[in-house]
């Protein structure tokens, strides 16, 4: 009973629906990450003081979790080129693989968080924490977003079905691991 | 693109696919349909005036009669009042314009006007609207909690609204935030769908300069609000766990800063007043054109002035803040800036009076209220000019003259633009025309009254008079029986003016069932709406139109119609 | 899409990792001036990188790279106009006491004093 609309099978941009609404996405993306870091350079600019606080933070743990996400996003970009060589199964394979990039990530995330808070390190200890538990927990839920809507996409690709989304999950992973790239110097190395 | 449905080939362009007889559950409640959507966003956003409307009733009472019990209400106490202001306005904004002026017009205009089926992403479209319903419960939800509903204005300004202790509010501040925290989410679902749907998905032949005026002002003004909403969004997070966890985001004890929150909220809230302006101005252009029976003057010229308008309305945001102690050197700034917006909205006032000028103007209920729009309007931006500059700010700020100025820009955006936009596509919409004669009746009575209400408030204003206070009988030198007098007869026109609404309300329920029958084409109007039957079916047209010319060649010479369908090959 | 041919994603990939490597190694010289180049420039180079060659923005509609671009001058533009009220402790006519105790205070008391090591 469901058809599409005659309109989303149009593209008078050439470019096709669903990469156009992902873009447009990641815009609005950008500028509630942007919001958010930028109250935070002021803050940390404003206050010399959080160095000591940031000095608690664990640098290696947050430059691992920087390589899963680069590596998670390289198995995704290779997914992508899997689908559009028309190899639905592989594309699924290395979507399982970003999947699993994702869950690393999230659970060395709350290993990470766990030990901190045993530490009284906890989100109301300084605002400098604050920061670092929102910002990181914002980009915690895109991650989980991510990994979640990779789970519908692999498994229609492991068919050969809806071979494009993988290219649209794929972009909006790239995103999240651009978010952590900065999010990285500015939460675990600037001392 | 939470889709599932299996990918099937690109449906030919001509015929639909047949829709069996829907059920009434997913015809009216679940629909997928946009116009059934926008449908949603319109009774919705008229029960939420209803209920905005009875507020400002209900603290205009307070005001002109104070400690009387109001009928309806009962006795106004302090807490009510902070919630009944806080709420209005919230309500008015978030609401009313939002809903009605861009999902609702939105919905329903933009797949006709651009000739295609539906939106691209129907099922996208559905959960706007239920999370923006969901929104509306939940602000529901915060006047039955302990403590109430939030008071602390609908700009939320910390500290009185990050910690409860102030606000006296725990539970309903941030219920409230977390309703508008829903509804923002709503809107940039819906904006996204709205802006591809607008870029990918025009008919044939339809190029960027014969898309409808109206069509680029609700898609401009959902790109200004996805691009301005962000920082508020990170911002609602950040008030939201100053309010539960108790963090320090805005505790200047705590290493945080107030004023930021002004910042945040400002960024998107003086672009704001542009998300909703802008619609309602496209919605003026096309009345105007069509009931000047001419050729909109100058199509490109407004075009670029609501692109200048939109890039400029970003760095205007800090005029709210002039005494809130920002930087003196950053006032000087927004002042320029602030000034300067004033003339791209002046150019385009320009352009649809020289519209009018030669026209053979019809004067229909529609026309009214989009020539009432651009005269009450202006007087809006006019006292905005003395608000702008950081000198006089500090003089007005906070005081009735702000509040009337703020009236005159929104009073004719989200009112007089909506009875404008009803008025001309009701008989789209329903399949039905209505009745002039108690459209003109509900006009006067509508438009009389309102400046009845707010040119007393301009002088309350400039007496000194401060927002926000409850009872004035506390102050006693605005407690002189001149001023008084001022503040009843603004109350008793705001009683007039909710009495002639009802009027519209008879006229509409009538009308919806008894009307005459709307020919497809009753306004002889050319954008491509009019080209589908009243009210166009699941699909829209019967067969997907082209599109050969723009949408304004009203009393084109040589021709015997003086109107030419945009779709129209001859 | 036409066909393009594709980066070696792999090799992008181990220069990524690379710049990875270099940032966090870099702090370790203890020079402020190393740490803000190897730590910032750095992750712009990376999240070009990854723009570029992950999300093809190299062969993507022009306008969708300035329509990203915009949404992030205005995130400048929101700074610029926040960060001298925010930033500064006093202005022409205020300041903001509490914000220097605050910054008094949270040098020394590094977790708030509640943390066990």
């Amino acid at each position: 009973m469901s058809s599409r609309p005659i309109a989303t099978t149009r593209s008078a941009t050439e470019i096709p629906t669903g990469k156009l609404a992902v873009w447009w996405l990641l815009g609005s993306e950008i500028v509630i990450f942007g919001g958010l870091l930028a109250s935070y350079i002021m803050y940390r600019l404003a206050h010399d003081a959080w160095h000591a606080q940031a000095a608690a933070t664990n640098t290696w743990i947050g430059a691992f979790n920087t390589l899963v996400l680069l590596t998670s996003s390289l198995t995704a970009v290779l997914a992508h080129q899997a689908a559009e060589e028309g190899n639905g199964p592989k594309a699924a394979k290395l979507l399982w693989a970003t999947i699993g990039g994702a869950a690393t990530f999230l659970i060395v995330k709350a290993f990470e968080w766990t030990m901190e808070i045993r530490h009284g390190y906890t989100i109301t200890a300084d605002t400098f924490w604050s920061f670092y538990y929102t910002a990181a927990g914002l980009h915690a839920a895109h991650v989980l977003a991510g990994a979640v809507v990779m789970v519908f996409v692999a498994r229609s690709a492991a068919r050969n079905q809806e071979l494009h989304r993988v290219e649209l999950a794929g972009i909006y992973w790239h995103f999240v691991d651009i978010v952590w790239i900065f999010l990285f110097p500015l939460l675990y190395i600037a001392k | 693109m939470a889709e599932t449905v299996p990918s099937h080939p690109p449906a030919p362009e001509e015929g639909h696919p047949h829709h069996e007889e829907m059920s009434f559950w997913s015809k009216y409640i679940f629909p997928l349909d946009h116009k059934m959507i926008g449908m949603q966003y319109l009774f919705t956003g008229i029960a939420m005036a209803m209920v905005g409307g009875f507020f400002a009733y209900t603290f205009r009472m307070q005001l002109a009669f104070p400690g009387i019990e109001v009928p309806g209400w009962g006795l106004v106490s302090p807490a009510d009042y902070n919630a009944l202001v806080t709420n209005h306005g919230a309500i008015m904004i978030f609401w009313v314009a939002m809903p009605v002026l861009i999902a609702a017009f939105g919905n329903f205009l933009i797949p006709l006007m651009i000739g295609c089926d539906d939106m691209v992403f129907p099922r996208i479209n559905r959960l706007s609207y239920q999370i923006f319903f969901l929104s509306v419960l939940v602000l529901i939800a915060s006047f039955l909690v302990e403590g109430g509903a939030f008071g602390g204005a609908w700009t939320a300004y910390p500290p009185l609204s990050a910690k409860a202790e102030y606000s006296l509010t725990p539970l309903g501040s941030s219920l409230w935030l977390l309703a508008v925290a829903l509804e923002f989410v709503a809107f940039l679902l819906g904006g996204i769908n709205f802006i591809t749907t607008a870029m990918n998905s025009r008919a044939p032949g339809m190029k960027m300069y014969d898309i409808p005026i109206v069509v680029w002002m609700i898609v401009l003004a959902s790109i200004m609000f996805m691009l301005s909403v962000g920082p508020l969004v990170a911002g609602a997070v950040m008030l939201f766990f100053d309010q539960q966890l108790g963090t320090g985001f805005f505790d200047p004890a705590r290493g945080g800063d107030p004023v930021l929150w002004q910042h945040l909220f400002w960024f998107f809230g003086h672009p704001e007043v542009y998300v909703v302006l802008l619609p309602a101005m496209g919605i003026v252009a096309e009345i105007i054109t069509v009931f000047a029976r001419k050729k909109l003057f100058a199509y490109k010229t407004v075009l670029y002035t609501a692109f200048g308008t939109g890039i400029l309305s970003f760095t205007v945001w800090a005029h709210h803040q002039f005494v809130a102690g920002i930087d003196p050197r950053m006032a000087h700034i927004f002042t320029i800036t602030t000034l300067l917006i004033s003339v791209p909205i002046a150019e385009m006032c320009f352009v649809y009076i020289a519209t009018l000028y030669g026209g053979s103007i019809r004067l229909t209920t529609p026309m009214l209220w989009a020539l009432a729009f651009i005269a009450e309007f202006l007087i809006g931006g006019v006292t905005g000019i003395f608000l702008g500059a950081s000198g006089a700010d500090i003089y007005f700020h906070d005081s009735y003259f702000v509040l009337a100025h703020f009236h005159y820009t929104f009073f004719p955006i989200a009112i007089i633009g909506f009875y404008a936009g009803i008025t001309y596509w009701f008989p789209k919409m329903f399949g039905r025309m209505l009745d002039d004669r108690l459209g003109k009746i509900h006009f006067w009575g509508t438009i009389i009254p309102f400046n009845g209400i707010f040119l007393p408030l301009f002088i309350l204003g400039l007496a000194g008079q401060h927002r926000r206070i409850y009872n004035y009988e506390h102050f006693p030198e605005l407690a002189t029986p001149e001023l008084q007098a001022l503040r009843v007869l603004a109350t008793v026109s705001l009683l007039v003016m909710l009495g002639f609404q009802l009027v519209f309300l008879v006229n509409f329920v009538r009308s919806l069932r008894r009307g005459e029958k709307a020919p497809q084409n009753p306004w002889k109007a050319n954008t491509l709406e009019w080209q589908a039957p009243s009210p166009p079916p699941h699909g829209n047209f019967a067969t997907l139109p082209t599109v050969y010319r723009g949408p304004y060649e009203y009393s084109v010479p040589g021709r015997a119609e003086d109107y030419w369908p945009q779709n129209a090959p001859e | 899409m036409s066909e393009h041919h594709h980066p070696n994603y792999v090799k992008i990939w181990a220069i990524l990792v690379g710049l990875l490597v270099v940032s966090v190694l870099g702090p370790m010289l203890g020079i402020q001036i190393v740490t803000l180049i190897t730590a910032f420039g750095i992750a712009v180079v990376k999240a070009y990188l990854v723009a570029k060659n992950f999300m093809h923005l190299n062969i993507e509609k022009r306008y969708i790279v300035y329509m990203l671009t915009t949404c992030l001058v205005f995130m400048f533009l929101f700074f610029a106009g926040t960060a001298p009220d925010v930033m500064e402790a006093e202005g022409s006519n205020w300041e903001k006491p509490s914000f220097e105790l605050y910054d008094e205070a949270a040098s020394h008391t590094v977790g708030h004093g509640t943390a066990h090591h």
